[in-house]
């Protein structure tokens, strides 16, 4: 593990390195320290691994002593950084915290998790885990509601298009000359501040509650005999994407709206002087110069549609029949129900790969895409 | 920061024809009443739950929508949480257990927040000033590294961390709870924070630099203050983000460090809905965060907009 300082980045911090030379003596001390941190390190996961394996009988209570032990080594790499390296082992202090943050709780937990989701291993039952190699994926490929859950995803995200206009169109009004803008600003921001759980008690299991709730009297009011929001599969999906892009619209929309205000005037102007009309200037001007920031917009937008689960898990539970199940609420149902961990861990590994193998094809595509629109347009 | 200014409608133009007068005039009515609508139906889920919280059962069912003329408030829902003004200063059990809730949601946020600016801060700081290389990463590895998180759905991250909380006694803690948000924040800290820390200008520290303090003092007493802001901002969005998670803490917690949400979440399914405590208890769940927007409003539109604007 070494960070070594090449070339800067922006700044030519060299010329202030002060000229004089590690000593030997400070690089030899900074291993050393490293070296004892490492010993502690690997002696704590050793003295842990054979007392829970039953090799000795002495150990701790909980795997928390392993923990101090990686803190502790994190210590000393950093003084050995210092030690050993100067001035570029000061500069790797701001980077490191983070980076051995980052490694125990997400390279780590994968990794593991990568090993349970090959598991059979049931909580509640006392046999703990046992290899199963490729059970869980069989398993999985037979399991119709993971791959109904799978599919509405794919409609989930698709409403972010929806979405996606619906927060432009707020944007440019925004964005465009009117009164108490600020009040508007403040007003719109609000939905993106509830809690999720809160909006599926406000609006899913009151506000839409068939005989008394707001909106199924003004359902009923526009004509519609018995507005049950949520027995038909399509309404409840389209009720669950109605809910979360309530909470997330404001998210784009202040996106599209700061993207909009970094526009130059100037260009507007022009367009105006050519006499284009405000539907000309919006496809040829305002559109292609905020691209970037819609691409930025959506992308965020879906990362965070792709996390969706308290609202159905809240509402809908996944029903009527797993019409409205995300992923995640599948999951957590799979965990609640049978508290098997194994099979849950493979699930999502499964739908980690998905997104990441489709996000980079859309990247792609869309790359290709911006090239062309640019050339297009030039 | 942006700052919007707000630009009165230029000077009628004398020789406006009449037609041209009136065009301006439907487009006008047309954007302030999308404005108005949209406004309501932002409004409307939180008067209704504030109100509600007012209503007795019958209010609720008629479907009552303003008070003092459809109904007469009461405290029925705030009493059933202990906090209406007759059992404010009664000992109560139900508010004890609001109030636990309450604060473990206040600590795990604040504290998740605050570990999530420092450490983004930081990382974001050297990422944009230095060059690094760790093992074969360079620079732009390690940003791809801290950013890719964001795609990681929390739910790959949800059971493992179930097991490895129970063997690390982490279960069912504020501390656990506080790291794992932590972890979920910190790709957007360092993302909004990177760009932040690019629009400083370098001569600022290289005058300090040259001024005797190091590179840590510059930061410190140079850079720091001035980026304050951006800081607040990505604090803000983290505060949000950690106040109404509920995925990981209704599938890690259970007694001791449950929060707000999974409260809120727990009593939907209990024998029947008491609409009124239901609506008392998402009101005082959502209340923070609502002035906290109101407040401070500018810096969360910050926050969004720069990383989002290059």
């Amino acid at each position: 593990m070494s960070m070594e300082k090449t070339a800067p980045l922006d700044i030519d911090f060299d010329e202030y390195v002060p000229p004089d030379p590690i000593p030997q003596s400070r690089k030899r001390l900074g291993r050393l320290i490293l070296a004892f941190g490492s010993l502690v390190l690997v002696a704590a996961f050793l003295v842990q691994a054979l007392y829970r394996a039953g090799t000795i009988d002495f150990g701790f209570a909980n795997w928390r002593p392993v923990v101090y032990a990686y803190l502790f080594w994190g210590i000393t790499l950093g003084t050995a950084q210092v030690l050993r390296r100067g001035e570029a082992g000061v500069r790797a202090l701001f980077v490191l915290p983070a980076v051995l943050f980052v490694v125990a709780m997400v390279v780590f937990p994968l990794l593991f998790g990568l090993y349970i989701s090959f598991t059979d291993w049931n909580l509640s039952s006392l046999q703990g885990r046992r290899f199963n190699g490729l059970d869980n994926f069989r398993q999985m490929l037979g399991d119709a509601f993971y791959w109904n859950a799978l599919k509405n995803m794919v409609w989930y995200t698709l409403a972010v298009l929806v979405e996606y206009a619906i927060a432009f169109g707020m944007a440019l009004l925004l964005h465009s000359q009117i009164r108490a803008r600020k009040f508007f600003r403040v007003v719109f921001l609000l939905p993106l501040m509830l809690s999720p759980v809160a909006v599926s008690w406000m609006v899913g299991k009151s506000m839409m509650e068939i005989r008394f709730g707001p909106i199924a009297n003004f359902a009923r009011w526009l004509g519609w005999e018995n507005p049950a929001f949520f027995t038909d599969p399509w309404l409840a999906r389209f009720s669950i994407m109605a809910m979360d892009a309530w909470t997330f619209i404001p998210l784009m929309m202040i996106m599209l709206l700061a993207g909009l205000q970094a526009l130059p005037k100037e260009v507007m102007e022009a367009a105006r002087v050519d006499g284009a009309n405000p539907w000309q200037t919006f496809w040829k001007v305002v559109f292609p110069l905020t691209l970037p920031v819609s691409i930025t917009a959506v992308l965020i937008r879906i990362i965070f549609k792709l996390k969706l689960a308290d609202v159905i898990i809240n509402v809908t539970a996944g029903g009527p029949g797993g019409a409205t199940d995300s992923v995640t609420s599948f999951i957590f149902r799979v965990y609640r129900d049978r508290s098997n961990v194994g099979y849950g861990t493979l699930l999502a590994m499964v739908y980690l790969v998905l997104i990441v193998v489709s996000l980079t094809i859309m990247l792609n595509v869309l790359g290709r895409w911006m090239r062309g629109y640019g050339q297009e347009e030039s | 920061m942006i700052a919007i200014d707000e630009r009165l409608d230029e000077a009628a133009v004398p020789e406006q024809t009449m037609a041209e007068r009136t065009r301006r005039l439907t487009t006008r009515v047309i954007v302030y009443g999308i404005l108005i609508v949209w406004a309501f139906i932002c409004l409307v889920p939180i008067y209704w739950t504030v109100t509600t919280s007012f209503k007795a059962a019958p209010d609720v069912m008629r479907g009552n929508l303003v008070p003092f003329l459809d109904f007469t408030p009461q405290w029925l829902g705030w009493r059933s949480l202990g906090l209406s003004p007759e059992t404010l200063f009664n000992t109560s059990t139900v508010r004890g257990e609001f109030m636990k809730r309450f604060m473990n949601s206040v600590v795990v946020s604040l504290s998740a927040s605050f570990l999530a600016a420092v450490l983004g801060s930081l990382a974001a700081y050297g990422l944009s000033r230095f060059s690094y290389r760790f093992g074969p990463m360079k620079n732009k590895d390690i940003s791809f590294f801290f950013l890719s998180q964001l795609i990681l759905p929390p739910v790959v991250l949800a059971l493992p961390f179930l097991v490895l909380y129970k063997e690390l006694a982490l279960l069912d803690t504020r501390i656990g709870l506080i790291l794992l948000y932590t972890l979920t924040v910190l790709p957007i800290v360092i993302w909004i924070m990177r760009d932040q820390f690019k629009a400083i200008p370098v001569e600022l520290e290289e005058a300090a630099l040259v001024d005797g303090l190091s590179i840590w003092g510059a930061f410190l007493r140079i850079v720091l203050p001035i980026s304050l802001p951006g800081i607040v901002a990505a604090f803000i969005l983290s505060l949000i983000l950690c106040w109404n998670e509920y995925f990981f803490a209704a599938l890690l917690t259970s007694t001791e460090a449950k929060t707000l949400p999974v409260m809120v979440a727990s009593q939907t399914g209990s024998q029947g809905i008491n609409w009124w405590s239901m609506a008392a208890l998402s009101t005082a769940a959502i209340a923070p965060l609502l002035i906290v927007g109101i407040i401070l409003e500018r810096y969360i539109i910050a926050g969004m907009a720069t990383g989002a604007v290059k």
